[in-house]
């Protein structure tokens, strides 16, 4: 029942994806002219997009799938659709694999084209290994769709699921290591950095961008932020109730 | 029936689709619904018939099982109610359209098709069940209201479930289509379906098999219209409702 669930909600969440062109295209492209506007914006000092690069690409997902995941749900809360799931034979666990699913095709898809933008086009250098960087990208959308589930729980309006965006995503990006190095911070951040999905996120993608081949780090700092998120998804779960008040 | 003041006549030789005892609902700190007891017999349509805030769609939410704080105990069609076994055997619309805008009649039909396990041939018979086929491939955020109402009714067609399940079906909608919907009923209550109808539109009533009245989260009476009708001497549902209203007033 969990299969038939996760595989006909996954493939219902990409014809809603497939449906909305506009979403589509910005899901796909924005990242790409980003991380154009970050290689010109140093133009004068190449080695900082170097070291930005793909821990940018590798982010993105985490950012749109966030924002993607808490509107869908919040909506399927809103319109009655989640009510209706509910009244039928659909379990929990499948329709949020169906959404991870789903969202993970288009954060594969939208890794592969920044990936190819920034390495074909702009010149960025990645030591390890493409499929890697891809894994790590989805890996991350996942992340963020978990977290963008879990939260939109605590969403009454569309305007505050927006909100949880710069009040939940932003200081874990500030302090993932990607602005400013983590061993600089003041020593409380420092450990509150070392508990934030992003961190880890963004460790596995320095380590893919320095080093060949598949270092034992960076499956680390994968399983870490891979635990995270499934953390984040059965919280996600928790608050998917069938019976509500 | 023994000892239910307000039924007017017992469930003759029908069997019983949906059977609650002394269920009540909190919601917040209000008690929505207060110690309800009935027997809805199977096959016909049942309205569940009250004004607005009586209580009927926190009763539907019950017997459908979604409604949390439910206490009391409600046997749907043999089963719990909302057990998850028998989760495919209530066709469940709710109040709003509960369907998906952004994807077309079919995309959507087809999407709670597969989470029941029926296939394509099943989500065209509904499709022109509800006679949406020259639709079926626009999106429903295009729809009218009503063309909307009816995809729902449609999901919950799907797979042919013995209990419908229709909490304000007909609201807003124009009446040339809320005469069609209604014959829809009745065809599919003389096919052995049974429908629970809620409405706050009393002349509803008229079109429904048995009827439950509710007030205030209370069962004023339940019954066939005709036995209610000549239980407090009226002529029609709405003074029907004022009379046992009257009378639960007088002491």
């Amino acid at each position: 029942m969990t299969r038939r669930t996760a595989r006909a909600t996954a493939a219902r969440v990409l014809r809603q994806l497939a449906r909305d062109r506009r979403t589509l295209v910005m899901l796909i492209a924005v990242p790409s002219v980003l991380l154009v506007l970050v290689r010109f914006a140093f133009d004068a000092r190449p080695a900082v997009f170097q070291r930005t690069g793909l821990p940018l690409i590798g982010v993105f997902p985490l950012v749109s799938m966030f924002l993607v995941a808490s509107i869908s749900m919040l909506r399927e809360r809103r319109s009655g659709t989640l009510e209706r799931l509910m009244a039928l034979p659909a379990t929990k666990p499948g329709l949020l694999l169906g959404y991870a699913g789903g969202f993970a095709v288009v954060a594969g898809v939208q890794a592969v084209v920044t990936l190819s933008v920034g390495m074909g086009l702009l010149g960025l250098d990645v030591a390890g290994p493409f499929w890697l960087a891809v894994v790590i990208a989805i890996a991350n959308a996942l992340l963020g769709m978990a977290m963008g589930l879990a939260l939109s729980a605590f969403a009454a309006t569309e305007f505050q699921a927006i909100q949880f965006m710069p009040a939940f995503v932003l200081p874990q990006f500030l302090l993932c290591g990607l602005i400013a190095d983590r061993a600089d911070m003041a020593r409380p951040l420092e450990i509150v950095s070392n508990v934030l999905p992003l961190t880890y996120a963004y460790d596995a993608l320095r380590a893919v961008a320095d080093q060949p081949g598949v270092g034992s780090g960076v499956l680390v700092d994968l399983a870490v932020s891979m635990a995270m998120a499934a953390l984040s998804l059965a919280a996600g779960a928790a608050t998917l109730r069938r019976r509500t008040p | 029936m023994a000892g239910d003041a307000g039924s007017t006549g017992a469930v003759a030789g029908a069997a019983i689709a949906v059977s609650i005892r002394s269920v009540s609902v909190v919601r917040g700190r209000r008690t929505v619904l207060r110690d309800v007891d009935l027997e809805l017999p199977a096959g016909r349509i049942v309205g569940i018939i009250g004004p607005s805030g009586c209580g009927k769609s926190t009763l539907v939410r019950s017997i459908v099982g979604v409604q949390a704080r439910v206490s009391g105990n409600i046997d749907v069609l043999g089963a719990e109610a909302g057990v998850a076994s028998r989760r495919g055997d209530v066709g469940y619309v709710t109040q709003a359209p509960s369907v998906y805008d952004d994807i077309s009649i079919r995309q959507n039909l087809t999407y709670f098709g597969r989470l029941l396990g029926v296939g394509d041939p099943e989500v065209e018979r509904v499709i022109d069940a509800v006679r949406l086929s020259e639709f079926a491939d626009r999106r429903v955020q295009d729809l009218s209201g009503g063309q909307r109402a009816r995809v729902s009714l449609a999901i919950a067609l799907l797979g042919g479930p013995p209990l419908l399940v229709l909490d304000e079906p007909t609201v807003g909608l124009d009446p040339v289509l809320r005469q069609e919907l209604w014959g829809q009923f009745a065809d599919l209550a003389a096919s052995g379906v049974t429908l629970l109808v809620s409405s706050h539109v009393m002349d509803e009533a008229t079109r429904c098999d048995w009827l439950v009245l509710l007030r205030d989260g209370t069962v004023l009476a339940h019954g066939a219209p005709s036995d209610l009708l000549a239980r407090t001497g009226t002529e029609t549902v709405e003074d029907a409702f004022l009379a046992l209203v009257a009378e639960r007033g007088s002491p």
